[in-house]
């Protein structure tokens, strides 16, 4: 009966985010995070010996968002020093921007100058995106089609994810690609005709995460290309995704 | 732990630590002999089967689960020398050492006599023979001019990980899928022996699959606490953990529903389960911080206590939960088209379940329980005494069903252990520190936990030091992708995806 249908469809009333633009993540939610000045060299070695991901410098204290897992275990451990907002906007197209250092409040953002011109031009109204697990470990995945569902409708910018290189403006690369996963990664990426970008998703795809120096890694695909857009999380929040990528299709400079 | 009577093997209970030199050494053929009497039996499966590099040859340590009395036996056979490692095939008797046999001659060059399919499990990147890549993969092939191959993959259409499915085909029948991964390969158990602090061990844990954080940061983190003696009597936090496994079984259940709807292009229910997954795992992120429930789980404790308030939340999502699911669920279950489309497709028969050794979902779905919650339980399971969800007809109706089945019985189960809560008066405690992070020299544990797709198995090996020396990492997944091969057989090859989703089985929890 199509009355059963229509009860559970005003059940559930509107599922959508207005706009997933201005939706904001509530706290436990760790996002950007800010670090204090003037913290010794003591707390700063033992942030540095704690962060299981190398993500965390020293003079000045800084975290690297494109290593760091969000575990959260150094604001615990020194409160004091490190807190986590729940800022969800961490993407840029900058690799140098994801460094967040001592004393930095400002959100992290683009660089309108460094995005290229034939992206707005050609991707603004509509961007198809091929995404290529490359030894991704499937929350990344799973986020990433949240971006589809009926709660974010990345659908309603006109950005999706499609089936074939072919059909694509792009790739979206998440996990820190294996070296099994090498040839593929390259060859799906030489199947996207011009002009196409390149998005890495997660701390894995960016720096490599708790992989890096495995010897099952071969990252050399991201020697050769230009990186269009970096998404740190693990993984990120569907939120983050579709910020940054509308930041980086959208932008009018 | 106890030596059986006729000393050929000890038997331990999930999470015992034991010393390494109290397993019992055998010749190989009375190993041999041993194993496959046990394996026999239906009662028994093997959970863990592997070899390490020892006195300059390997050791080779069994774990065979004995399902009547919540027992594991150990045993053990080494093989000393540097020339190649001949033995006669466990397999050749008993299938579901195939893939152990596989993993080790892969890993080590051992040469299996007489085993059914010596085939390359996923091109580790230390693997024996580096000659062969992952593009040279020996697939079965029938020369015939009738049929046709369809390969599919690496790269798949959906935003899914990558696996190559081979389909050998008559017109628009699958006489023969078969399966190849290791694309996903990462390196992930040498990388525990790499990676030395405890935070960092519990990290990888968490991402060996990120749809089962929880299942393997909850093994790993067993596996530890029996090797360090930190924290293992705590009922509370043996509740919480308990719950957030549960927790889990519900978010990926959904997503599970949510997906073979896609595969039959049912959009309401698609979009319904769908969005009933969002508060399931936003309740992840109130709790821990993360939709997937990273870094709640620690070894010795946690960050992340279940607050009062917590639990509040918690029981309004799933009063709301289980409204909007139950009317979906109804609505599902009883309309034809749905019904048409899964029942008698993709059927695996229990004897071939067992054959193949499959483990969780995929054997329960064809009638053979294999749930440690229920014959191995440790935890809040101990006290739940959990009677596993099961259905009998093996095909994708079955598998669908028990989602829908286990959704239900877990969330009866957390409300249970949230009343339990209530009567215990303790905290779950904080985490150990790295600076009381110190193993049993010598030794060896075992935990088993039943992720949400099944049983998952970390075994860990320590030096004279009580240092890592090995560490082994078993996803239910290593079993169950032959049953999904062995679903195909004579289906049409437009089946493949709602097949595929049912199972929804781990990439890289296999791949590792």
């Amino acid at each position: 009966m199509i009355i059963e249908e229509i009860n559970i469809l005003r059940q559930h009333g509107w599922q959508y985010i207005p706009d997933p633009l201005k939706a904001e993540v509530p706290a436990p939610f760790r996002g950007r995070p800010e670090i204090q000045v003037g913290m010794s060299l003591d707390i700063q070695q033992e942030l540095f010996d704690l962060c299981p991901v190398e993500a965390i410098g020293m003079n000045p204290l800084s975290i690297d968002l494109g290593k760091c897992y969000f575990c959260g275990e150094c604001a615990m451990a020194h409160p004091q020093a490190i807190r986590f907002t729940s800022d969800h906007r961490l993407a840029s197209n900058v690799r140098q921007r994801l460094i967040v250092a001592a004393g930095d409040t400002r959100g992290i953002e683009l660089d309108p100058d460094k995005i290229r011109k034939e992206i707005t031009a050609m991707f603004g109204r509509s961007l198809k995106l091929r995404q290529i697990s490359a030894a991704g470990e499937n929350s990344h995945e799973a986020e990433l089609n949240a971006c589809g569902n009926v709660n974010f409708d990345m659908g309603r910018y006109g950005i999706e994810f499609v089936a074939s290189p072919r059909h694509a403006d792009g790739i979206v690369i998440t996990g820190p690609i294996s070296q099994n996963m090498a040839e593929a990664t390259e060859i799906c990426y030489e199947a996207v005709p011009d002009p196409k970008i390149v998005v890495l998703v997660g701390s894995d795809a960016i720096s490599g995460g708790i992989f890096a120096g495995s010897g099952a890694l071969n990252r050399s695909f991201l020697d050769k290309v230009s990186i269009d857009l970096y998404v740190p999380g693990n993984p990120p929040h569907p939120l983050t995704f579709i910020n940054g990528i509308l930041a980086l299709s959208r932008s009018r400079s | 732990m106890v030596l059986t009577t006729d000393k050929k093997s000890i038997s331990i209970h999930n999470t015992e630590a034991v010393s390494i030199a109290e397993i019992p050494v055998l010749a190989y053929a009375d190993f041999k002999a041993q194993v496959l009497t046990w394996l026999h039996f239906e009662k028994c499966h093997c959970v863990a089967y592997f070899a390490y590099p020892f006195a300059g040859g390997l050791k080779f340590i069994a774990a065979i689960a004995d399902d009547s009395n919540a027992q594991v036996y150990l045993l053990s056979h080494e093989q000393m020398g540097t020339q190649a490692i001949e033995l006669d095939a466990l397999s050749a008797s008993a299938m579901p050492m195939h893939i152990y046999e596989r993993e080790i001659a892969e890993n080590y060059g051992v040469v299996f006599n007489n085993h059914p399919w010596p085939k390359p499990v996923r091109f580790a990147f230390n693997r024996f023979n580096q000659e062969m890549q992952v593009n040279d993969y020996p697939f079965y092939k029938i020369e015939s001019d009738q049929l046709h191959e369809v390969g599919v993959g690496p790269i798949h259409a959906g935003v899914i990980e990558p696996g190559h499915f081979r389909f050998l085909c008559n017109g628009e029948t699958v006489l023969h899928l078969e399966i190849q991964l290791g694309w996903q390969h990462r390196g992930v158990e040498q990388l525990y022996l790499d990676k030395k602090t405890l935070l960092q061990r519990a990290i990888l844990s968490e991402n060996i699959a990120g749809d089962t954080a929880v299942g393997h940061a909850t093994a790993s983190a067993l596996l530890t606490e029996s090797l360090t003696g930190a924290n293992t009597q705590n009922t509370m936090l043996d509740i919480e953990r308990t719950i957030a496994l549960e927790w889990e079984r519900i978010a990926m259940g959904i997503f599970d529903l949510s997906n073979l709807n896609v595969g039959i292009a049912y959009q309401l229910a698609n979009s319904v389960f769908g969005a009933l997954r969002t508060p399931v795992i936003n309740f992840f992120q109130s709790w821990c911080g993360n939709r997937f429930g990273k870094s709640l789980i620690r070894p010795g404790g946690t960050h992340y206590p279940l607050t009062d308030e917590l639990v509040a939340k918690m029981v309004a999502i799933m009063d709301d939960f289980e409204t909007r699911f139950d009317a979906m669920a109804e609505k599902t279950f009883h309309l034809p088209s749905v019904l048409n489309r899964f029942d008698g497709i993709g059927k695996v028969t229990k004897k071939q379940m067992t054959l193949i050794g499959a483990v969780g979902q995929a054997a329960k779905a064809a009638g053979l329980i294999r749930d440690t919650r229920y014959t191995h339980p440790v935890m809040a399971y101990e006290t739940l005494k959990v009677l596993p969800e099961m259905q009998n007809s093996g095909d994708v109706l079955a598998r669908f069903t028990l989602r829908r089945l286990e959704i239900k019985q877990s969330i009866r189960m957390i409300r249970h252990l949230l009343d339990m809560r209530q009567y215990v008066d303790q905290e779950s405690g904080s985490p150990l520190k790295q600076s009381e992070y110190s193993m049993k020299p010598n030794a060896f544990s075992l935990a088993l936990v039943e992720g949400w797709r099944g049983e998952i198995c970390h075994c860990a090996i320590t030096d004279e030091n009580g240092n890592l020396q090995h560490y082994k990492v078993k996803d239910p997944s290593f079993h169950n992708w032959l049953a999904l091969a062995l679903s195909l057989r004579n289906l049409e090859i437009s089946d493949f995806p709602i097949n595929n989703k049912s199972y929804n089985l781990s990439y890289c929890g296999f791949d590792l």
